[in-house]
């Protein structure tokens, strides 16, 4: 478990995909650079998808902690 | 004590159920003991797919507009105003039009989506889009006169109206150019936000060869930032540029912000249970259409669905009894893969999309059911 404090967090478990991505990519967009988003996402495509997309768009990934039935990504904005 | 029964928004969704309890409520209409309201903020209802079409000049906009009134039962009060509050925890709406407020014992939202370009800076003066009547047409005016150069089609974020439709777009236009024998003067490059080129895995698979074959570029993992209409260009939050001569954009989409005001949910998309489609933060409350955050595509045949599930929920309670109907994520779409030929897909939440070789029986069937609509919009079909 990390103890990062995110600045915002995005629920998106039950989303089917692509929604987990656009509902971080759309926090994202209105975040400050800096700011740690934590998206809550209990689709198994989330585990590539946002891997694959913090590392296109320059965005670091800070953490992946896999809880028991979702996981949480903490995602920090370049 | 009559039960007074409220669905805000006339589109699909609204309609279809505004019918379907007249005609499953009758006998207690006719009693006065329900009261069904309709209402809508513009005497028309529109059927959005008819846009697609626009561009290429094989639709007007009039064709996907009829009176409300024509097409709602006479059983439901047709209230045409623009709701200015809704308050769950009294279970009262406020109207900006007549300044008055109404009680209801049930609502259901069916507002379904807005367009915000303003989300992106330089999409409204650079941007194309066929996601409204002035769009529409301002892009089949800007289509007759692009003969060459480079055409983009991106898809800013979803969800969005009809997922097929960005496919259905280049298609068509792939078709249209070769068709005037222009399609080697103009290059089109699709845009979409994730690492495929749609949302859906199944339909990504099926759709990619299609566009392989047909020249079509894609640049996949393109969530675009700003677009410059000096420049013509619009930039990704990934880092990449593309000059565009024809700029034609899905815009961000919302809900409207009542919703977010009233706590039932973000961007103006109602939390719901995705089987019942009850509002999860207020008693009473349905939504569906665009409205329901369920995660399936917004799209009519959903809204048309999920009215049926409402109407028969809505009767049972109406009359004492437990609600038992639910929805299974059912959608079925036809897709334009050109001009003259359609696939065809259905699916739900367990089941995963098998879209059909694409076919000119398709793509007839899909024209007929455009103009059979009306008849869907009246609970007819």
């Amino acid at each position: 478990m990390t103890d990062i404090e995110p600045d915002a967090t995005v629920d998106a478990r039950g989303a089917a995909c692509p929604g987990p991505l656009m509902d971080l990519i759309g926090k994202i967009r209105s975040a400050e650079s800096g700011d740690v988003i934590r998206l809550l996402s209990d689709n198994d495509q989330s585990l590539t998808d946002v891997p694959e997309w913090t590392e296109e768009a320059g965005n670091e990934l800070l953490a992946v902690d896999e809880l028991d039935d979702y996981n949480a990504f903490y995602v920090e904005k370049a | 004590m009559t039960e007074h029964v409220v669905i805000v928004g006339g589109g699909t969704g609204g309609t279809v159920l505004a019918n379907d309890l007249a005609d499953r409520l009758k006998p207690e209409i006719a009693a006065g003991d329900v009261r069904v309201t309709l209402v809508n903020d513009d005497p028309d209802h529109v059927y959005k797919p008819v846009w697609l079409y626009v561009p290429f000049g094989q639709r007007e906009p009039d064709d996907g507009r009829r009176p409300l009134s024509e097409l709602v039962d006479d059983a439901i009060d047709l209230q045409i105003d623009r709701v200015s509050d809704i308050d769950t925890g009294s279970q009262q709406l406020q109207f900006s039009g007549s300044s008055t407020s109404v009680d209801y014992d049930y609502l259901v939202l069916a507002t379904g989506s807005t367009l915000e370009p303003s989300h992106i800076p330089g999409l409204a003066e650079g941007g194309y889009n066929y996601y409204s009547e002035s769009g529409a047409t301002a892009l089949r005016e800007e289509l007759l006169e692009f003969t060459e150069g480079e055409l983009v089609l991106s898809v800013i974020g979803t969800p969005h109206m009809c997922p097929a439709a960005p496919l259905e777009f280049v298609f068509m236009a792939d078709d249209w150019f070769r068709e005037r024998g222009l399609r080697d003067d103009v290059d089109i490059t699709y845009t979409y936000p994730v690492q495929r080129v749609h949302g859906n895995p199944h339909i990504a698979e099926w759709a990619q060869p299609i566009m392989d074959d047909r020249g079509i570029n894609v640049e996949t993992l393109f969530n675009a930032e700003s677009v410059d209409p000096e420049a013509e260009t619009i930039t990704s939050m990934e880092g990449t540029d593309l000059d565009y001569d024809l700029l034609v954009t899905i815009p961000p989409h919302a809900g409207i912000d009542l919703i977010e005001e009233a706590g039932l949910g973000d961007d103006g998309w109602v939390d719901v249970d995705k089987h019942t489609l009850e509002a999860e933060a207020a008693e009473n409350v349905y939504a569906l259409g665009d409205t329901a955050d369920t995660g399936v595509p917004n799209a009519g045949s959903v809204a048309h669905y999920q009215a049926s599930v409402v109407g028969q929920r809505l009767a049972s309670e109406l009359r004492g009894r437990p609600p038992t109907a639910t929805y299974d994520g059912k959608t079925l779409c036809f897709i334009e893969t050109g001009l003259n030929a359609a696939s065809f897909v259905e699916f739900d939440y367990e089941s995963p999309p098998s879209p059909a070789p694409p076919s000119q029986k398709l793509h007839w069937s899909k024209l007929a059911y455009n103009e059979s609509y009306w008849l869907t919009a009246r609970g007819l079909l």
